[in-house]
């Protein structure tokens, strides 16, 4: 790993000086994606500024009909958390799911979002439960935050504060986990608010996307028949030794029923 | 560069370290401690597993500048004039045979313990998802923390 300077602010306001004044800064937050890729050497920044010691960003609110997480809030928080497991339970289980014990006690939410890995969990709450990222100086709407393959709407010196997710009346998160690395190979959530429904895909894609034609069937009945016979097309999607395209869009449609049918 | 101070097996520890110095290698390296081990470069393998601030981490996947002020246990914590009921269920049950994943694993389950103190054999089983063991097929190594549990009772 390269050096850096290492920086360790006690305020969102002091992490973005830290962030403007550097001349390649990173956030460091669970570390679970940025210290591997140092250690690989695929990134050398200048300066990581820390969000650990950064109160504010850590923890859970059930405030003004929404559940807000802060960013710097560990995966184990989210799915041991009893407001979320009552509220949103598929947002319990899917961070539950994420990797392993150690990974969820330091890998947090704005981290895997910031990172936008095709393959993270988050992305597709996010989009499926239509949730709202919080920055130090705006709200983006979860459907114009991903960008693409590990892009997102970020600037570069823009942190995640927090994320907001209205309550759904229904919402459930199928996985199929990669077997060795247990990131989705493909993961749908979907989820039914004011009789609209959303059905979230990621894994199967370069970012997390959505399935309109699902969504319509599954608005005017929602049940796993409904959408049995939508064919999902290959054409854009992953292909790597774990999966081909067509393998990949074979498990969206089997996940989206899988989603639906534990919703029942 | 900085000097890191911490809290590690109940006795206050500091070195210098690098920012870019792994919790891991300083624990090793700096404070000699090398019952933790280094299974892998790519944070999937919890040779490296310790306890910080009471909850279980890869400590090779956190800078030592991290845990400055932190409360830290590694293996070498855990024995008090004798064996930690877990670690004494590990030789009982041969939950190891080379022994290189065993630091992990007895860290990584009495981090379980402390959630779920009688962890069913899927229980056990999921725990152990972040920890690799590559000689033992882990059927011991799951006898051997059922048993540490009951044991930690009391
Ligand atoms: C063995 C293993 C298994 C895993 N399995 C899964 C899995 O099954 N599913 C899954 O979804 N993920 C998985 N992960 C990833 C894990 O969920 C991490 O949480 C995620 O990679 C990044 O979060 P982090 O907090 O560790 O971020 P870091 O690694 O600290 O940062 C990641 C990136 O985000 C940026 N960043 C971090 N926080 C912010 C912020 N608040 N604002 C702006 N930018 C920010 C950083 O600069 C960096 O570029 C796994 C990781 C490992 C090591
Ligand atoms: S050394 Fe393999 S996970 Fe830490
Ligand atoms: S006992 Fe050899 S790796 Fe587990």
């Amino acid at each position: 790993m390269h050096n850096f300077e290492y920086h360790r602010p006690t305020s969102v306001a002091d992490a973005v000086q830290s962030l403007k004044g550097a001349e390649d800064g990173k956030i460091l937050a669970g570390g679970m994606t940025l210290i591997p890729t140092l250690k690989q050497r695929l990134a050398a920044p200048s300066d990581l500024i820390d969000l650990g010691a950064i109160a504010e960003l850590k923890g859970i609110k059930d405030e003004g009909g929404m559940i807000t997480i802060g960013a710097a809030t560990p995966h184990a928080m989210v799915a041991e958390s009893e407001v979320v497991r009552r509220v949103i339970p598929a947002l319990a289980d899917l961070a539950e799911g994420i990797g392993d014990p150690q990974v969820r006690n330091r890998g947090t939410i704005g981290g895997s979002i910031a990172n936008s890995d095709p393959a993270a969990d988050y992305p597709a709450a996010l989009v499926g439960l239509d949730a709202t990222v919080q920055t130090d100086r705006r709200r983006i709407k979860a459907d114009d935050f991903f960008k693409g393959l590990f892009e997102t709407a970020l600037e570069e010196d823009e942190i995640v504060t927090a994320v907001s997710f209205p309550k759904p009346e229904k919402a459930c998160y199928a996985k199929f986990p990669n077997p060795a690395s247990r990131y989705a190979m493909v993961g749908v959530m979907v989820a039914r608010a004011g009789g609209a429904v959303r059905v979230a895909v990621t894994g199967a894609g370069p970012c997390v996307f959505r399935l309109p034609e699902m969504e319509q069937a599954l608005s005017g009945n929602f049940s796993p028949d409904a959408i049995k016979g939508i064919e999902i097309s290959a054409d854009g999607l992953n292909s790597d030794i774990h999966g081909s395209a067509a393998y990949r869009a074979h498990l969206v449609s089997v996940m989206a029923r899988r989603a639906v049918t534990d919703c029942a | 560069m900085p000097t890191v101070s911490m809290t590690v097996n109940g006795k206050a520890a500091s070195g210098d370290a690098e920012p870019r110095t792994l919790l891991v290698h300083f624990l090793r390296e700096t404070l000699g401690l090398t019952g933790t081990h280094v299974g892998c470069d790519t944070s999937q393998c919890g040779a490296c597993v310790v306890h910080v601030d009471g909850k279980s981490v890869k400590s090779c996947t956190m800078l030592a500048v991290q845990a400055n002020g932190a409360e830290v246990t590694t293996i070498e914590g855990l024995a008090n004039g004798e064996l930690h009921p877990m670690q004494a269920a590990f030789r009982e049950h041969h939950g190891l045979q080379c022994g290189f994943c065993t630091p992990g694993m007895v860290m990584s389950a009495i981090d379980l313990v402390r959630h779920n103190a009688t962890p069913s054999e899927s229980d056990i089983r999921e725990w152990l998802e972040g920890n690799i063991c590559r000689c033992t097929g882990y059927h011991n190594i799951v006898k051997a923390i059922q048993a540490g549990a009951q044991a930690m009772k009391g």
